[in-house]
């Protein structure tokens, strides 16, 4: 017979905890395996009653909502966590983001009232900042690609080369100048439905540079500032449609109140 | 020397950009747990510490960890830290003219006062001069100006630091805490006095101090058949023979207190507390247990502070409890016990590299893994026959080892694995094939023992490497063929074998790297020009296998020799006769050249020696030459549980 740990089974769950993080400046580079195992230390660090795993070598109860690809910023990343004792949810949130390193920061912690919270992310709001592009010519590649039917691009998946399209995901884009600082810098914010294969930031600017030829002479900051539902109500002409936060049910179920 | 004052170009700025483009960009980030940084103007001096291999190897080390933290605990100090790049890194840092930087601050490495170098084996010397290029610092020390730092070699290799003598300003022998607290004293007092003499005033007063050996005041002249005839100070001053430091009382230096914890994957995801430093087996090929004496163990106390508060610190889920020989603790079993009974249920696991073969062992690891999986055991009888390790003074005979991996498979473990070396001195062919015996007597007991047939036993073999300051010094290398023919040989009898062969694994390396490690190893002087060459040829990360090239050192070293009366053999396969200087005379390790000459004669006759920390001494000289003595329990303490608060 193999050994089977001694002992009574770990203890079960009872309060699930939904998180929102960010990803922010230079840790922005710290891939989601890193990211999630400097999460779990943090967890230990905090002291966290965490819910276990059986077996011999148990995980703590961590569920990951997808992650931003590596060297992307995030203002709204997601992560359900099960513990074993009951915790004040404002109380998780500041000690877990004093134990991580500023940078990964730990920006709401509620209490989890209905599961699901992967099937409330349905979209992204990213922010595309192109430093040394001028703001017409950001309007110029936007306004056409919106025009295109298909932006097709290919990228290096594990089963090799794919051509995935660029263009059908894309829910909305927009495009601003920035004015504040001495170079000419071109923002331009869209929102992508969550697809499968997945259209990244990085594939909506390689099909600008190539599909409507935009150069890009510095390396663009890619930030996702939201992710949510898409409202049933479609968005006024040249705005972005809105994404409901996936944390909104759970502050609803568990103040009774709308979120702020 | 350096700058005084922080107006660097930003690198970080230029960095960032650019950091998509290369693999694992995280590890040039910085910003771990527990990063040190410091304001570059409020502090006296400044040393960048580096450990030369890839961030994911040299982060979790131990030593520069250690020195980091003891260096930036002082207020006059400031240290931080650098890697090596990899080589997509370093196209991207020349196409783009970024200097070698600091992952703490992102500052440019020859702003700095000190470059340490912490070297664990020869095979980083190639990356040395690739950081050196990078930071802009003249890679002949002797074109170096007043502004470049002073670079210092530390760690094992240092022990011979001949090959890269003409890389290096200075070198630090031995434990480094006490040592690079008076290089910053030394450092401080010479800018305080208005840095008279400039670079050359500075390693003067470094040299004339002891605390470190300064290579470019010493001449080696050579006899006409290639050997050396003398090494002689080049001023009055500096002393003859530069003598290894030793640190006295491991409880009054509990480092690392708050370990850096990386975002980027590292090799070892623990936190580690040594529980003594030092060995004295007397294995006779172990370089680390012959330069390391005497024995100073950490008490139970002070270890279970370490790890308590080490856990608290960091989060890490594994504490491993390091030394030589840890099983040697004299309060090993209250230690595991104490440490196990603490953390019972809380999945912290504990680990202890157990290469000693010994039933006690067992109980240990049981302990340890006492509601973990049992999955591996290791042990290291290193050689495969009871006459090597008699020549090698392991002193454990096959009924031992039997004994023992009976127990580990009655105890539920499924796998052993078996460490061996190739290539020591007298070995013969047969006492490599008794590995193979060896390792099926091992699977015929732990059936048994187990009560079932799938059990595991892995061999893993390396080359044998002779190093400097051991008994094996003068002895001869084997040549790579051999060791390969011999290798392939025990192999085939594993692999062959109808009743066993499935149930064992035998992993073992080619015979060539090792040769280039012995070149590094006892070279001289000399071969530094070997090393220049290889790395001007493109020679990076010699210890990955993906990036070593034989044939270009052995080009390069066939190129340099020419004409000369040394060669690759020479260096390598070569026996050393008693009255050859050899390269590291000067630099004392305190054990005595006598004592080691008959150590070596011993292991000829296979005359084995007893530890000295339960027999008499055996004068190997040492503690009367260092002042050192050997420091053990048991102390009779206890490990307390946690106070619940």
């Amino acid at each position: 017979m193999a050994r089977q740990p001694d002992g009574p089974p770990p203890p079960p769950v009872v309060q699930r905890l939904a998180i929102r993080y960010a990803k922010r400046g230079r840790l922005r580079f710290t891939s989601h395996r890193d990211f999630a195992r400097a999460f779990e230390r943090a967890l230990r660090r905090a002291e966290l009653p965490m819910a276990y795993s059986a077996g011999f070598t148990p995980h703590p109860k961590v569920s990951w909502v997808g992650a931003a690809p590596t060297g992307v910023a995030s203002e709204a990343e997601y992560v359900e966590i099960g513990l074993a004792e009951a915790r004040e949810p404002d109380d998780v949130r500041r000690d877990l983001d004093a134990a991580l390193p500023p940078g990964l920061d730990v920006d709401a912690v509620v209490e989890v009232a209905s599961k699901g919270l992967a099937d409330r992310v349905e979209a992204s709001h990213w922010r595309l900042e192109l430093p040394g592009v001028a703001p017409e010519e950001a309007e110029r590649a936007v306004t056409e690609f919106l025009r295109l039917e298909a932006a097709p691009v290919e990228r290096l998946m594990k089963d090799g080369r794919r051509t995935i399209d660029a263009r059908a995901a894309v829910v909305g884009m927009h495009s601003r100048g920035e004015t504040d600082t001495g170079q000419p810098c071109a923002i331009i914010t869209l929102v992508v439905r969550h697809t499968t294969p997945a259209v990244r930031p990085d594939d909506v600017l390689t099909a600008l540079r190539q599909t409507v030829a935009l150069s890009t002479p510095i390396t663009p900051l890619v930030t996702r500032l939201a992710q949510g539902l898409l409202g049933e109500v479609p968005p006024a002409p040249g705005e972005l449609p809105q994404l409901t936060d996936p944390l909104v049910p759970d502050v609803a179920a568990t103040t009774g109140l709308p979120p702020a | 020397m350096p700058v005084e004052s922080a107006n660097f170009p930003g690198i970080w700025e230029r960095l960032e950009p650019l950091l998509p483009s290369v693999q694992k960009p995280i590890q040039y980030v910085g910003g771990e747990l527990h990063a040190t940084s410091k304001d570059w103007d409020e502090t006296d001096v400044r040393w960048a510490l580096m450990y030369p291999d890839a961030y994911e190897v040299g982060l979790p080390n131990q030593g520069v960890q250690i020195l980091y933290e003891v260096l930036n605990e002082r207020a006059d100090t400031l240290a931080e830290r650098t890697y090596s790049v990899w080589p997509d890194m370093e196209a991207v840092m020349r196409t783009h003219g970024i200097p070698q930087f600091t992952v703490d601050a992102h500052r440019p490495v020859r702003a700095f006062d000190i470059l340490g170098v912490s070297f664990s084996t020869e095979l980083g010397y190639t990356n040395l001069l690739t950081a050196l290029d990078l930071a802009g610092i003249a890679i002949d020390a002797c074109d170096r100006t007043d502004d470049d730092p002073i670079v210092l070699a530390g760690g094992h290799a240092a022990f011979n630091p001949e090959p890269i003598t003409d890389f290096i300003d200075a070198a630090v022998l031995g434990d480094g805490e006490e040592a690079v607290l008076r290089i910053t004293d030394i450092v401080k007092q010479w800018k305080t006095d208005g840095r008279p003499d400039g670079r050359i005033g500075l390693l003067q007063r470094i040299a004339t101090d002891g605390v470190a050996y300064v290579p470019s005041l010493y001449d080696v002249d050579y006899l006409p058949d290639g050997r050396i005839q003398r090494v002689v100070p080049k001023r009055a001053g500096v002393p003859w023979r530069v003598s290894k430091h030793t640190v006295m009382d491991l409880d009054k230096w509990p480092y690392p207190k708050r370990p850096l914890v990386p975002l980027a994957e590292t090799v070892h995801e623990r936190y580690s507390v040594e529980i003594f430093r030092g060995c004295t087996r007397g294995c006779r090929f172990c370089q680390a247990g012959m330069i390391t004496r005497p024995v100073r163990e950490r008490s139970i106390t002070t270890v279970g502070d370490m790890v308590q508060r080490g856990i608290a610190a960091t989060g890490f889920e594994e504490v491993g409890l390091l030394s030589l020989s840890s099983a040697d603790h004299s309060e090993i079993g209250e230690i595991a016990k104490g440490l196990a009974d603490r953390y019972d249920g809380d999945n912290v696991s504990l680990s202890l590299p157990s290469t000693r073969v010994d039933a006690f062992n067992i109980t240990l690891a049981n302990e340890l893994s006492r509601n973990g999986r049992r999955t591996g055991l290791t042990f290291a009888p290193e050689g495969g026959s009871e006459r090597m390790r008699k020549v090698i003074n392991k002193m454990v005979t096959e009924d031992d080892l039997i004994r023992t991996v009976a127990t580990a498979y009655g105890n539920g473990w499924r796998q052993v694995k078996l460490y061996f070396m190739c290539g020591l001195p007298t070995e013969t062919d047969d006492d490599v094939m008794q590995i193979a015996d060896m390792a099926k007597r091992v699977i015929a007991t732990g059936r048994e023992a187990a009560g079932r047939k799938d059990i595991r036993c892995t061999i893993s073999i390396g080359a044998f490497v002779p190093k400097p300051h051991t008994p094996f010094q003068w002895a001869a290398q084997l040549d790579h063929e051999t060791v390969d023919r011999r290798l392939k040989a025990l192999k085939a009898a594993v692999m062959n074998d109808k009743n066993y062969g499935k149930s064992i694994g035998i992993r073992y390396h080619d015979g060539r790297p090792a040769l280039i490690e012995g070149l590094l190893s006892r070279g001289d002087r000399r071969v530094g020009a070997v090393i220049r060459r290889v790395w001007e040829g493109g020679g990076r990360f010699d210890g990955w296998s993906e990036h070593f090239s034989f044939d270009r050192w052995e080009r390069c070293a066939t190129e340099v020799f020419a004409d000369t009366p040394v060669s690759l053999d020479w260096f390598t396969t070569r026996e050393r006769e008693l009255s050859e200087v050899l390269p590291w005379d000067h630099l004392d390790s305190g054990l005595d050249k006598d004592w080691m000459w008959e150590d070596w004669q011993d292991a000829i006759r296979e005359v084995e020696v007893d530890d000295c920390r339960w027999t008499p001494c055996y004068d190997c000289g040492v503690c009367p030459t260092m002042g050192t003595e050997i420091q053990t329990g048991p102390t009779g303490r206890q490990l307390l549980p946690l106070t619940v608060v």
